[in-house]
């Protein structure tokens, strides 16, 4: 074990320096990386959770890390360097001859670097983006198919700037082979995506697998990638590495089997479950995008994370971004670093400046959860009433965002319980060419159309008039003020004006999760 | 016969590269490409051509018919 902090695995952890795995396992799953909160409900630091919520060790692991805390990933940055092009395994949601559309792997589209490269254009976005904290690596293949350039790109950001965090995402099939090399270079977050844990499910999700020089198939195959991954789990786990749990959400195939999975992987003590919705349409030429599968609706996505957030954190702010995706979770400003323009570009590395940067994104961010706990008091008379809201923002966690600009919306549930961030939805660019403007807002209407109101920094008479008439309220009395406490404030007005009758509460219906949105960037 | 690249189908994802026990393969240009000469189709390494195996676009590590089968 190497370089943990975690006083429960070392006290797993015999006098012979050897760790007792069910003990950690059991540690680790009593953690579920957040401890729990007062009122018997489990762990949230995938939603919302703060350092009054989980172990002050997790705490220093996450807070900065956008992927594996949703409360930071409004005001922190991740950056992919796509070092890592080969891959061990075919997945049916996968064509690497175009892009994989769901994990976002840009394949032959996108620019290949060297780890040197890779190591420059870290510098040069630290530079750009002091709020860049964590640099990731996710392929477009596979990062521990291609171990060299993966582990000496960590070499060499590790010595130029050993303040960002080191991330990776991995299929898994080779994890166990490198957890020691993973421990060895500080990577302290490893993302496994594991769809099933029974192969008879996984042969209709894995055609082939790479396996001792052999491509093997159909139930063989998904039972060895199984087996490593499991395998893999624990071993992180047992290190003290914070592993997060991707799980594509496939109807038909594996959606009620992911349950299965969030028990399983809960079990080997992964930090954080992150089930991602489909994205599937032919024109990926994947085999599930040819065969006509299904992605799963808003409404069906949100009812498996509930049904799982009974038994660990749940992340809702997946964007699956893509293997070089630079900037804030949402936001992609890879355009601005390609591989010309960081070669040509003087960079000095300021550590300083970015920590004090950083020290200021911190007040903003407790300035937020004291503007939110404010209005927490009033909130009973809501009863069984549950709603969800979406909002234009641009991050840092205020609503600053013109409805016409947004790229995506936020979704809040709020309820008795106070203001819950439950996921996002994409939208294309309402206000920019491709669609008519009345399209374009169809397509937003679709997208939010589980939503009771919609908060944006302003709007335009127009389209405020046809979402009325759908039955959303465009709500622009809040601009640049905090989301959660806005939120609220708009929500005990709402209740108020149902109590006196003014108003009669009424459910919403489903929602569309956009498939075409992520294609923006992978013709 | 050796094998060939399809450069029309090539991702250039690389991962047949570090595979091939000859070090047959190496990048040109927009692909990847197999030097015949050094090509042992892992007659005698592997069960499997190494390539065919991992290549992740079908129809894209092919035997190359237009020369003469490898003799070991």
């Amino acid at each position: 074990m190497t370089e943990t902090s975690f006083d429960d695995l070392n006290d797993a952890q015999d006098a012979d320096g050897v760790v007792d795995i069910a003990d950690v396992m059991q540690k680790m799953a009593e953690h579920k990386g957040c401890g729990t909160s007062s009122d018997g409900g489990k762990a949230s630091c995938g939603s919302s959770a703060g350092p009054a919520d989980m172990p002050a060790e997790i705490w220093e692991k996450v807070k900065n890390h956008p992927c594996y805390s949703e409360e930071a990933h409004h005001h922190y940055a991740r950056m992919h360097v796509a070092v890592a092009p080969a891959c061990n395994i075919q997945c049916n949601y996968c064509n690497r001859k175009y892009d994989c559309a769901n994990e976002s792997r840009p394949g032959v589209v996108s620019e290949r670097l060297t780890p040197e490269q890779a190591s420059k254009k870290v510098l040069a976005v630290a530079s750009t983006i002091p709020q860049m904290t964590v640099l990731g690596i996710a392929g477009p293949g596979d990062p521990l198919a291609n171990p060299a350039k993966t582990f000496e790109t960590f070499r060499l950001i590790s010595e130029v700037a050993p303040d960002i965090k080191l991330c990776l995402s991995t299929n898994g099939l080779a994890l166990p082979d490198w957890v020691d090399e993973i421990a060895k270079y500080k990577v302290d977050h490893v993302t496994i995506t594991i769809n099933m844990v029974d192969p008879e499910i996984g042969q209709h999700i894995y055609p082939w697998v790479f396996w001792e020089n052999k491509r093997l198939q159909g139930y063989e195959a998904a039972k060895i990638l199984t087996e490593r991954q499991l395998l893999g789990l624990e071993m992180l786990t047992e290190r003290g590495i914070l592993a997060k749990i991707n799980s594509v959400m496939i109807p038909g195939i594996n959606d009620k089997h992911l349950v299965e999975v969030n028990k399983a992987v809960k079990s080997r003590g992964a930090f954080l479950h992150n089930i991602m919705p489909l994205i599937s349409a032919p024109e990926h030429g994947t085999v599930f995008g040819l065969n006509g599968q299904r992605g799963p609706t808003a409404q069906e996505l949100k009812a498996l994370q509930d049904e799982c957030e009974g038994d660990m954190n749940m992340m809702r702010h997946c964007r699956q971004c893509r293997a070089d995706a630079v900037g804030l979770l949402g936001e992609d400003r890879s355009e601005e670093f390609t591989t010309d323009k960081i070669m040509a570009m003087e960079v000095e590395y300021d550590a300083e400046g970015r920590k004090a940067y950083q020290q200021a994104v911190e007040a903003e961010r407790q300035a937020k959860v004291a503007a939110k706990a404010s209005e927490l008091d009033g909130l009973e008379a809501a009863g069984d009433i549950k709603m969800l809201v979406a909002v234009a923002t641009k991050g840092h966690g205020v609503i600053n965002e013109h409805f016409g600009h947004a790229k995506e919306f936020q979704i809040y549930e709020l309820s008795s319980g106070g203001a819950k961030f439950v996921g996002h939805r994409r939208v294309d660019l309402y206000c920019q060419g491709g669609y008519g403007e009345d399209e374009g807002l169809e397509t937003i209407i679709r997208a939010i159309n589980d939503c009771h109101a919609v908060f944006v920094a302003k709007i335009g008479g127009c389209p405020k008039a046809d979402l009325t008439k759908a039955g959303i309220e465009p709500v622009d009395a809040y601009a640049h003020e905090y989301i959660e406490q806005s939120a609220l404030v708009w929500f005990k007005d709402y209740l108020a004006k149902v109590a006196s009758g003014e108003l009669v509460h009424e459910a919403r219906g489903d929602a569309a999760i956009r498939q075409g949105a992520l294609l923006q960037k992978a013709g | 016969m050796p094998f060939k690249i399809v450069a029309s189908q090539c991702t250039n994802c690389t991962a047949c590269e570090a595979l091939c026990p000859n070090q047959a393969i190496s990048e040109a240009g927009n692909t990847f490409v197999i030097d015949p000469a050094l090509c042992t189709e892992c007659i005698g390494h592997f069960d499997d051509p190494q390539c065919v195996a991992i290549c992740p676009v079908d129809d894209t590590c092919v035997i190359d018919r237009s020369l003469p089968r490898y003799a070991p």
